[in-house]
């Protein structure tokens, strides 16, 4: 069964390419279930590949399917080819099928738009481009389905260009990862010059052998690699597009932006965590990168008005906790926590735009009120979402996971804890604070329409997930299952369960009654609503997430355009048009002597004897 | 004899005087006249230089220095009487067609 | 010594020649010049050359030139307009600039040309004519052609326009 793994990705491109080239000329439906379908195939291919792996899985725990060989020089190969072990079937299984049900769910959201088949063409191609990524064997590879979900997402946020801002939105979460990518660029043309092979097993081997940990080297190498996973996981210093990036169709965030594009980054790290193992430094840097994210990704959840950029801002910070887990050696925890967080962060995107597109595609939350009886598929979504989101025991896939990460930190470091914990009750209050005010209180806008089965059909699935998933990992005191840890185990090493002090568990546990408390208590109060209608300076600091935008605009972007506009009349040329002005100059005053007077003429011929004559006299 | 000095200082100062004639006046007559003088002066030096090399060369070339003078002075002075029909003066800052028009 | 008189004589009578108002006058003068070179000629010892230049130069080039000034008939307006434009300050630059080039050309040629000295030799006219007819031949048909070039160019300048 194995050996179909090749039409996983090859499905969703056949299914962009049939998109692209006839689109136009297909009707709605067809095209819909080309798209749907596409991705629908694709993951039921990967679970019968599950399937099949559980129940005989593989000799090395690892199964690689070749297809070509890409580049073939002396002193380098790339070879194309699939590479499936625990983690990568884990991405796998969580791209086809959380992808099936946004592109089912697209289905019906995306209902008379012009480019409807444009829509799940492009969707298509970004998961085909993202499986390539998830699935390459060869870091090479890796780069190509890396750089087509940049592309795809440029395509999707841009989706409805006709206005300026999305186009403006898609270019900076574009031109953004971008930078980030040319780093890993960097990257990856230093490994390959060291090693002669970006084929990643053997890359990370020879790595080993050839560079004692905590050397330069490898510290540059994994910064290098690490920067392009900051910057397509929207982590400081490079987050500042995803929050814009909220332009695009909601369905397109819930896939992209929060379940699969921006896990690429910790996917990249698990995959090679062995030359990040040498480079502890670097490691340091990522778990101190992790909680400044984490904290300015929650104030600034806590100041947002709009329902789509406080899931964004939250998504910002819930990668932040991977990285988190990332930074102290929990590879177990950051991939359990990226499975959780894909499951519910699309539960509440999707239901964001269930919502939203019953109220005219309004996405102010203080524009919404009271909706807990009118859409309560809604309610019931978003608030399981939510509760996975705030960590809520027991009940749903985040608290498990976030136990799980939490436990991990505190091991490493109690301070690193503190702020993971102080992130998470903030985390419980942002959250809650729009669940108060779009389903509490009083009507302010009315609702239109009804949903159909395609829209309620993936939020219940999804809603499923979000209760049962957790229950792959638990704490010691709930069973001590360790399933997904055991599952990755051949791929990640041994997941750490050393014991842990009952503090941290019920640190765990208070966080989110505290933070929702706390919402609660603000929210009778009418503090938000105050808030947002006059807000005040912190507030306005917490909106902008603390001026990064701004101070990238003052650092870069306008001593760029400031530069452009310096040398927009060419002044290199300007200088050779000198030439040519003092020629003519020079000219025009020449001109003048020719007056056509014989005395002067004369005159001047004299002169220029006497010149002549000075010269041969004395030189 | 005389050395050589002496006739090519005269010479040299008839030169300068047939320059100065040639700059400072304005009339053709006299810008023609002043060129004469400055051939009369070269053809000076010329005899002076075969005097001290003792050649017949030097007083050959006077001879055609003295027929360049004439055949020149020939046509100078039919352009002279052209101009002055053209321009009815023999004003030679007045002759500026020449001139470059911007 | 007839040089050093012919000499002065020559130099002071054309200073004076161009400086006349009128053109016959200068013309005149220019005469008196052109005779006393062929008196510093004679002194040289050239005697064909003297006699070549009082009757070429002197007795058909300048004759020929008055003749032409005769011709434009200038008018007692005509020579007080010389006059004007021959005021004083027109003079300075051209003689300031005469005097530099004088110094200069005079510099050179004296002070820096250093010639074995040579006693002169006057050259008879005997030895000038054997060497006219025989080894500068070429010469006299090239000038006699130069003077054909004049005299045609004069006729076909000289032309009324029809």
């Amino acid at each position: 069964m194995t050996g179909f793994l090749w039409l996983v990705p090859a499905l969703p491109l056949l299914g962009a390419s049939l998109l692209g080239l006839l689109g136009r000329r297909l009707p709605a439906r067809l095209a819909a279930t080309i798209g749907a379908g596409s991705v629908g195939l694709a993951a039921l291919v990967t679970t019968a590949i599950a399937i099949g792996w559980l129940t005989h899985p593989p000799a090395s725990e690892t199964y690689i399917q070749p297809l070509w060989t890409w580049i073939s020089l002396p002193g380098f190969t790339a070879n194309f080819a699939l590479y499936l072990d625990p983690v990568s079937l884990l991405m796998t299984l969580v791209i086809t099928i959380i992808g099936f049900f946004i592109h089912l769910f697209s289905t019906e959201y995306m209902h008379g738009e012009s480019g409807y088949s444009r829509y799940f063409a492009y969707l298509n191609l970004f998961v085909a481009a993202m499986l390539l990524l998830v699935l390459a064997s060869d870091l090479l590879v890796m780069f190509v389905g890396w750089e087509g979900v940049g592309v795809c997402s440029y395509l999707l946020v841009g989706f409805w260009f006709e206005t300026p801002e999305n186009g403006g939105a898609a270019q900076k979460s574009f031109i953004v990862t971008r930078i980030a990518d040319i780093a890993m660029l960097a990257g990856l043309l230093l490994l390959a010059t060291s090693f002669g092979t970006l084929s990643i097993q053997p890359l990370l081997a020879d790595a080993t052998a050839a560079w004692p940990s905590g050397t330069f080297m490898p510290a540059l190498a994994a910064s290098l690699l690490l920067i392009g996973g900051l910057g397509k996981s929207a982590q400081i210093p490079l987050q500042t597009w995803l929050p814009d990036a909220m332009a695009g169709p909601t369905p397109v965030s819930a896939l992209i932006h929060a379940a699969t594009m921006v896990t690429a980054g910790v996917y990249l790290v698990v995959r090679t965590h062995t030359l990040f193992q040498l480079a502890p430094a670097v490691l340091d840097a990522i778990a101190i990168g992790a909680a400044a994210t984490i904290l300015v990704a929650a104030f600034a959840g806590l100041a947002q008005s709009d329902i789509k950029r406080i899931l964004a801002y939250s998504t910002m910070g819930q990668i932040g906790y991977m990285f988190l887990a990332l930074g102290v050696g929990a590879w177990s925890a950051a991939m359990f926590h990226l499975l959780s967080h894909a499951v519910f962060k699309a539960l509440l995107f999707l239901s964001a735009g269930a919502i939203s597109m019953r109220l005219h595609h309004e996405q102010n939350i203080f524009a919404m009120g009271g909706l807990r009886a009118e859409l309560p598929v809604a309610f019931w979504a978003f608030l399981l979402g939510s509760l996975s989101l705030a960590a809520f025991p027991l009940i749903d896939c985040g608290f498990f996971s976030k136990e799980f990460l939490l436990a991990a930190v505190w091991h490493a470091s109690p301070l690193l804890w503190a702020i993971g914990l102080f992130g998470a009750v903030l985390t419980a209050i942002y959250i809650f604070r729009a669940v108060f005010t779009v389903f509490f209180g009083d009507i302010v806008t009315e609702t239109s329409g009804s949903y159909g089965p395609r829209i309620i059909l993936p939020l219940a699935i999804l809603g499923f997930g979000a209760l049962t998933v957790g229950w792959l990992e638990t704490p010691d005191f709930l069973g001590h299952f360790s399933i997904l840890s055991g599952f990755l185990t051949p791929a990640t090493g041994a997941a750490q369960h050393p014991a842990i002090p009952p503090l941290v568990p019920l640190a765990g546990i208070a966080a989110p009654f505290a933070g929702i408390a706390i919402a609660y208590a603000l929210h009778a109060n009418g503090f938000w609503r105050r808030q947002a209608a006059a807000p005040s300076l912190a507030r306005r600091i917490m909106q902008s997430a603390f001026g990064f935008d701004a101070a990238y605009r003052a650092l870069f972007v306008a001593p760029f355009l400031a530069t452009v506009r310096a040398l927009r009349h060419d002044p290199v040329d300007a200088a050779f048009v000198s030439l040519e002005t003092l020629a003519i100059a020079l000219h025009r005053r020449l001109r003048r002597e020719q007056n056509g007077r014989l005395r002067r003429y004369a005159g001047w011929m004299m002169a220029g004897s006497l010149a002549t004559l000075a010269l041969l006299v004395f030189a | 004899m005389i050395p050589w000095t002496a006739p090519a200082a005269l010479s040299l100062g008839l030169f300068l005087l047939g320059l100065l004639g040639l700059l400072a006046r304005r009339s053709l007559v006299f810008v023609l006249m002043s060129i004469e003088i400055m051939l009369n002066a070269a053809g000076l030096l010329f005899i002076a230089a075969g005097m001290r090399w003792g050649s017949a060369d030097g007083q050959i070339m006077f001879i055609l220095v003295l027929n360049l003078a004439g055949a020149e002075l020939a046509l100078g002075l039919i352009l002279l009487l052209r101009l002055r029909g053209r321009l009815t003066t023999l004003d030679g800052d007045s002759a500026t067609l020449l001139r470059d028009a911007p | 010594m007839i040089f050093w008189p012919a000499a002065a004589l020559a130099f002071g009578t054309t200073a004076v020649a161009i400086t006349r108002a009128n053109p016959v006058h200068a013309l005149l003068w220019f005469v008196v010049s052109l005779i006393a070179m062929a008196l510093v000629f004679f002194a040289l010892g050239a005697a064909f050359a003297a006699a070549l230049e009082v009757i070429v130069y002197a007795g058909a080039i300048v004759v020929l030139f008055l003749f032409v000034v005769m011709m434009l008939s200038l008018d007692r307006a005509a020579s007080s307009r010389e006059k004007i434009w021959m005021s004083r300050p027109v003079w300075i630059i051209p003689a300031i600039f005469v005097v530099l080039l004088g110094a200069g050309i005079a510099w050179a040629v004296f002070a820096q040309t250093h010639l074995p000295p040579m006693p002169g030799r006057a050259v008879p006219p005997a030895e000038v004519g054997l060497r006219l007819f025989s080894t500068d031949l070429a010469a006299v048909e090239l000038a006699s052609l130069l003077l054909l070039a004049g005299l045609v160019g004069a006729f076909h300048l000289g032309r009324e326009p029809r």
